[in-house]
């Protein structure tokens, strides 16, 4: 694959409600940010990819609602398209957009307001209609499935999910953007009432309102106009079967994904080789689950901005992930590492995560 | 200036969906005779329950069908502490039961029992609605057989 | 960078109400359609791409939720999804993704089972919530205005519209997959009852259940898979947001701007004599003379005196929707696919006893969400 960059990301601030914004005006404030990163003005992007979720917004086209905010009017008009499902996903579509040749720049964005739905009827609505969804269940207490089948598998207990709470809290409480910035300790962790047995209601991610965008650029424009621009070297999606006819306890997905990405970007030990994470985990078992695919060891160097339990903006939340990478390779992260070189950013989509992405990128 | 005000409304779409020929005849076992049937794909040999038409992996016909269950092992459960306007009683307790027979696990809700006394590998069995339509709610609940 | 080509298309029985089949049921049968077309099997395929509206079926997460019908476990599975566009949008993705050399081959699926919403309704729920959605009620209300605009200013008549209406549905006749296959006369379209002035029954196009799906494949695959693949040489899109009350209702601007941007990158200066086939997203009659004219065939007004002179017939110089159009089939989220199989299949000399002869370069659009276009440009020769 001939090397894409990363040339310009930018975030709102994510919270509970964000009234005070329409989801279009996130999207407008996360583009806003994202161009000013790159130093560049919308006349410079030929074309965009939205990320956002009918269910979610309330509204048949969703996509109608945020065009103009991401630029899909300006200058008579750009070529626009729109992914349903997780940033991340949007972003694949936005690199094979330049890597065919057709365009320099895409502008990739997603927005969420979880606020402004009923999550649980928004998530039932992910079950067949006619054999599942009439039982009444979402995305936590379909989650609370997997995780008890993971937990007993792996033989995995309260402490070291608490564990994986306590570090994404505290680095979270760190970041200026995320959702929740108040550190979090074992012992509230561990007392923290049930949920969906066996969840308790801080394993699973808030539920935030923000948006977040990035700007992709070929190989040629990212060198002439671009002072710290962020590689691609790999990248890889896979989609699962439906929950009930696989293994909860493991994900072949999210491996195969990171096979694929790996593979490209020349990776066969993980560990030693990947600098950080950023991983898309709504659960604190989902940490440990993914990571055991992406077959990394250093749970240290994973979620360093908070992850998804700091702040999850739903269809955004793969972007930041691939956000939070990009500025940890940069150097300007709020949890900043030293000599980061190479991360891994991680999208999920799905109950029970049943599709991935995972993007190798390089400074 | 400082105050925002919102708009509440919401989207209420109808919808009839088509169960076809593979789930018509699964929800008509269940309404009629009490029994869950499963598909096999002619290729893999896997037993799918609910039954599919075609495996999703060999993308080949599942033309044969067989009775499943009705006992089951209880693969994991849950208990919903919160509310929401998707459960149909307060507190549901979810199920994913392997039924004898099939090789995909089911998901239903599980009755006459409480949280502490489910363990993964239970034996489970369907209690059926006393009113039945064709639906997947013919099985009220699965409960646990000692 | 590769260069790309539709090699297999596949359509399901397009119908009314398809009560015999669910969503993913009917998303299989198109599929095995297009590998059968391609000769290919499903572990041939790369990955899948899928598109819908969901406010039609109600529900959320489609690529995951029909993945034992799309065919892609344990494969890359993305959905794309822009409103009345999906399916252009669709095929522009499948064009995309396939020319990145991300895939070398990628199926594509568009679909839709209309029979199982209140289609209105759900349209309704696009428009904005505080401000259209209490006013407009689903599709048809914007074109009538349209019509009522395009008209007034060129003295076009409700006979015109009906002539191309009479046109779509004589195609349709032979195309196996469409959905009205009975052939109306301009008297039917004329007396048929009025929807929304001067929008009658017949002038708009139904609400159809139906799935269409579209194999891509790069240059170093294409050829071997089909002898006469059909090249993609082009897209353009503009999707614009407007309130309703801002549209501008002619020309149809989003069509000019995408179809002047792909000609100019394509060197077609003029299309009406370069272009040997259209199929073209045009949901009622009246777009069938007015949007030609953004397309560039005619000049304003005079779209249709090609209708009525038969240069769009069958047969014609420059035939368009030789498969019925959208006047006889429209699963949504499908229509815009369909319209690029059409073409594709032309292109391949598949198209059976709607076959016509000759062509070199195809053309097909989709309109949707605002008054927003998409278009693709085909050709039978591999591009340079």
């Amino acid at each position: 694959m001939e090397p894409v960059a990363i040339i310009g990301v930018g975030q709102t601030a994510f919270s509970s409600n964000r009234k005070d914004q329409t989801y279009a005006d996130l999207v407008y404030e996360a583009t806003a940010a994202a161009l000013s990163d790159a130093r560049l003005s919308i006349a410079n992007i030929d074309n965009i990819v939205t990320a956002s979720n009918d269910f979610f917004d309330g509204r048949t086209i969703s996509s109608m609602a945020v065009g103009d905010a991401c630029g899909a009017a300006f200058g008579g008009g750009k070529s626009i398209s729109t992914v349903e499902g997780d940033g991340t996903f949007a972003a694949f579509y936005g690199l094979s957009r330049i890597l065919s040749g057709n365009y320099d720049t895409t502008l990739v964005v997603a927005h969420s307001k979880s606020s402004e739905g009923d999550l649980r009827l928004l998530t039932n609505a992910f079950f067949d209609p006619l054999t599942e969804r009439s039982l009444g269940l979402d995305w936590v207490s379909s989650a609370a499935l997997q995780a008890r089948v993971f937990l007993r598998e792996k033989n995995i207990g309260n402490i070291e999910c608490g564990n994986v709470i306590v570090k994404n809290r505290a680095n979270g409480a760190k970041n200026p953007k995320a959702h929740l910035r108040k550190p979090l300790t074992i012992d509230e962790a561990l007392r923290s009432p049930l949920l969906a047995s066996p969840l308790k209601e801080t394993d699973v991610c808030p539920s935030s309102d923000g948006a977040a965008a990035i700007i992709l650029a070929s190989k040629s424009f990212a060198q002439k106009k671009s002072e710290r621009p962020i590689w691609v070297r790999g990248v890889g999606l896979c989609a699962d079967a439906p929950l009930g006819e696989r293994n909860l306890a493991e994900s072949k997905a999210l491996r195969l994904a990171a096979r694929q990405a790996y593979q490209m970007a020349g990776i066969d030990n993980p560990t030693a080789q990947i600098d950080l994470i950023e991983l898309s985990e709504q659960f604190s078992y989902q940490e440990l689950l993914w990571l055991e695919e992406l077959n990394y060891r250093n749970l240290n160097r994973v979620n360093l901005s908070g992850g998804c339990l700091s702040a999850h903006a739903w269809i955004a939340s793969g972007l930041v992930r691939m956000i939070e990478a990009s500025l940890q390779l940069r150097g300007q992260a709020s949890n900043q590492i030293s000599n980061a070189k190479r991360a891994v950013a991680h999208g999920q989509y799905g109950l029970c995560g049943q599709s991935h992405a995972v993007w190798v990128l390089e400074n | 200036m400082n105050e925002i005000l919102t708009h509440s409304s919401r989207i209420k779409v109808p919808y009839t969906w088509s169960a076809g020929e593979a789930l018509s005849r699964f929800f008509k076992a269940l309404r009629d005779e009490q029994k869950i049937l499963g598909s096999r794909c002619l290729k893999c040999r896997k037993v799918y329950v609910p039954p599919k038409k075609t495996c999703g992996t060999c993308f080949v016909e599942c033309s044969e069908w067989l009775e499943v269950g009705p006992s089951g092992t209880l693969i994991s459960f849950s208990q919903a502490s919160y509310p929401s306007p998707a459960h149909r009683v307060l507190k549901p307790l979810f199920g994913l039961i392997r039924l004898e027979g099939s090789d995909t696990s089911f998901l239903h809700m599980l009755g006459e029992t409480n949280l502490q006394s489910l363990k993964i590998g239970v034996k489970v069995l369907p209690v059926f609605a006393e009113k039945r339509v064709g639906s997947i709610l013919d099985i009220a609940y699965f409960k646990v057989v000692s | 960078m590769k260069r790309t080509a539709i090699v297999g298309c596949g359509q399901t029985d397009h119908n009314g109400n398809r009560f015999d089949v669910t969503g993913i049921e009917l998303i299989h049968e198109a599929v095995s359609r297009a590998l059968e077309d391609a000769d290919l099997t499903m572990e041939d395929i790369d990955g899948v791409v899928i598109g819908n509206m969901d406010h039609f079926e109600g529900i959320n997460g489609v690529e995951l939720w029909s993945i034992s019908g799309n065919g892609g476990i344990l494969k890359p599975t993305i959905k794309l999804t822009t409103g009345g566009t999906t399916g252009s949008t669709l095929a522009i993705g499948g064009y995309h993704l396939t020319a990145s050399g991300l895939f070398n081959k990628l199926l594509v699926i568009g679909w839709e089972k209309n029979s199982e919403s209140d289609t209105t309704g759900a349209i309704t729920t696009a428009f904005d919530p505080v401000w259209d959605r209490l006013v407009f009620a689903g599709a048809i209300s914007g074109l009538a205005v349209e019509a009522s605009a395009y008209m007034k200013k060129f003295g076009v008549t409700e006979k015109d519209a009906a002539r191309a209406v009479i046109r779509d549905r004589k195609h349709a006749v032979k195309n196996p997959h469409a959905h009205l296959r009975r052939e109306v006369t301009i008297e039917e379209v004329l007396r048929a009852p009025l929807l929304s002035d001067p929008i009658k029954a017949l002038d708009i196009c139904p609400r159809t259940d139906g799935a269409c799906a579209v194999i891509f494949a790069n240059e170093d695959y294409a050829e071997k898979i089909c002898p006469k693949p059909a090249w993609i040489l082009g897209a353009a899109n503009r999707h614009p947001y407007a309130y309703l009350g801002d549209v501008d209702w002619y020309p149809l601007k989003s069509l000019v701007l995408a179809s002047q941007e792909l000609y100019a990158k394509l060197g077609i200066k003029e299309p009406l004599k370069e272009i040997n086939l259209m199929e073209l997203y045009t949901p009622y009659s009246f777009a069938n003379l007015s949007w030609i004219e953004a397309l560039g065939l005619a000049k304003p007004g005079e779209g249709a005196k090609l209708i009525w002179d038969g240069v769009t017939d069958a047969g014609g110089s420059l035939p368009i929707n030789l498969s019925g159009g959208v006047l006889s089939t429209n699963p949504i989220g499908a229509t815009g696919l369909i319209r690029a199989a059409e073409c594709a299949h032309q292109i391949m000399g598949r198209a059976g006893e709607r076959q016509a002869q000759g062509v070199k370069k195809a053309l097909s659009t989709g309109f949707g969400g605002c008054f927003w276009s998409d278009i693709l440009i085909y050709g039978s020769e591999k591009p340079s």
